[in-house]
């Protein structure tokens, strides 16, 4: 289980407790939290659970597997720091996690 | 104005088989879809991909499955109206008049939307600037590559569109391609290729760098990019291209006054019809108790519209549960003996 922190492009915070095993996409849609879409329901063929992932925690993340960062290119506005929420696996480890949400996903 | 059974909006593999299931019990319907190919997510997102959950068919390719359906409807000579989207739809008395972009006109009791997650459209550049030169020198795709000749090109993106018209340009433009990152996820072959143009200076090459503002007065002037690192850079340019790849938007589907779940419409199981009479929706934009987004439900879900159809096609007449192996009238319609 772990604390995640989804905050939206005006800066309307909210947390979710978040089962391990789920995705930080999952996270985000069953607590009906706004600003991810996840069109293609997180078999990583779309871009629209893009968030971006406070700098301190981006590097302590597992690594991205081969095709992300070629979804991301797809995304809106993606940077550095960018991830697809459906790629992050839940784990204790990820508590106090802050993912921060673009302006749109389309 | 085409008068019709049904229309059908989305030729991905859902829409044709439903289509199948309108020709097997007699009906007539027209496709529209607003890609210029038959076969929906099947043939733009995995054409190469093998799936393995068709019932009966242990492997195949979006490409194949595709092309099995099309040449499984075949004898009932349909009309597919590509590169068209469904615009509008009103009521008049018990029919449907669907107006396209294109200006064609059907007039139908009943519309099928099998429109997966809406219509595919490029991903535009995130800057406001880039809108009023949208479609005159901010360009998303080339249906005239002579424009270009002796012109200041700047591609953006990273995949294979992008590499293959900074490629292609090169030869008579004077061409800047600009990713965010230094990885390109294009053909290795034609990666190879850019940077070799780019040591021959033939075509100026930025990674790591963004679209940050677009300028010109009447006509496009210059664009200016960003590094993550706050670094701007300006480039002179006559036309931007942008290859960010496809995105899905539910589009004018959501004017239509149907009832929606975020984005998919709730239908019965019965017979999939929408809170509106006549409308049906199969496939991955419907949603009911216990949806599955296979395309094996799509199928079931397009038989069981097509029956649906019926109802109000021939107002008159009983539909008659038919087997294709006993049926003659089915044979008939099949053009088999």
């Amino acid at each position: 289980m772990a604390k995640i922190k989804y905050i939206e492009h005006n800066g309307k915070e909210h947390v979710a407790e978040v089962q391990n095993g789920l995705t930080v996409m999952e996270g985000a849609v069953q607590n009906d939290i706004p600003g991810i879409d996840a069109d293609c329901g997180g078999s990583m063929s779309c871009a629209t659970c893009h968030v971006y992932v406070k700098e301190d925690w981006y590097d302590k993340l597992p690594r991205k597997e081969m095709g992300e960062d070629d979804m991301l290119d797809q995304a809106y506005k993606p940077n550095s720091k960018s991830r697809l929420s459906c790629q992050i696996m839940v784990s204790d480890d990820l508590d106090g996690l802050s993912v921060y949400m673009p302006e749109k996903q389309v | 104005m085409i008068k019709t059974d049904v229309v059908i909006i989305g030729a991905g593999p859902t829409g044709l088989f439903c289509a199948h299931q309108l020709g097997i019990i007699g009906l007539k319907c027209e496709i529209v879809d607003n890609l210029d190919k038959i076969g929906g997510q099947c043939i733009e997102l995995y054409p190469d991909k093998p799936i393995y959950d068709i019932p009966a068919v242990p492997e195949c390719t979006g490409e194949e499955l595709t092309n099995n359906l099309i040449e499984q409807i075949k004898p009932f000579k349909f009309n597919f109206h590509l590169n068209d989207r469904v615009q509008e739809l009103t009521n008049k008395d018990d029919n449907w008049i669907v107006k396209t972009t294109s200006g064609k006109k059907f007039q139908t009791p009943n519309v099928v939307i099998a429109g997966g997650v809406g219509s595919f459209e490029p991903r535009k550049f995130p800057t406001k600037s880039a809108e009023k030169f949208d479609g005159t020198s901010v360009l998303y795709s080339i249906k005239d590559k002579t424009i270009f000749k002796g012109k200041s090109v700047a591609i953006f993106g990273g995949g294979d569109s992008a590499l293959d018209w900074a490629i292609e340009l090169s030869n008579t433009s004077k061409v800047s391609l600009i990713h965010r990152r230094d990885e390109f996820r294009g053909a290795p072959a034609s990666v190879q290729k850019i940077k070799e143009l780019s040591e021959k200076k033939i075509i100026n090459l930025f990674t790591q760098y963004s679209i940050q503002d677009v300028k010109g007065n009447g006509f496009l002037e210059e664009v200016e990019i960003k590094s993550e690192e706050g670094e701007t850079k300006i480039l002179k340019a006559d036309y931007i291209l942008g290859f960010f790849g496809l995105i899905m938007q539910l589009g004018p589907i959501a004017e239509w006054g149907l009832n929606l779940d975020k984005k998919v419409i709730p239908v019965n199981t019965e017979n999939f019809e929408t809170n509106k009479k006549g409308i049906f929706a199969i496939g991955d934009i419907c949603t009911y108790p216990g949806k599955l987004k296979l395309i094996l439900s799509g199928f079931h879900e397009g038989a069981l519209a097509a029956r649906g159809c019926f109802k109000y096609a021939r107002p008159n007449e009983k539909y008659r549960f038919e087997f294709t192996t006993a049926s003659n009238t089915i044979k008939d319609r099949l053009g088999v003996k």
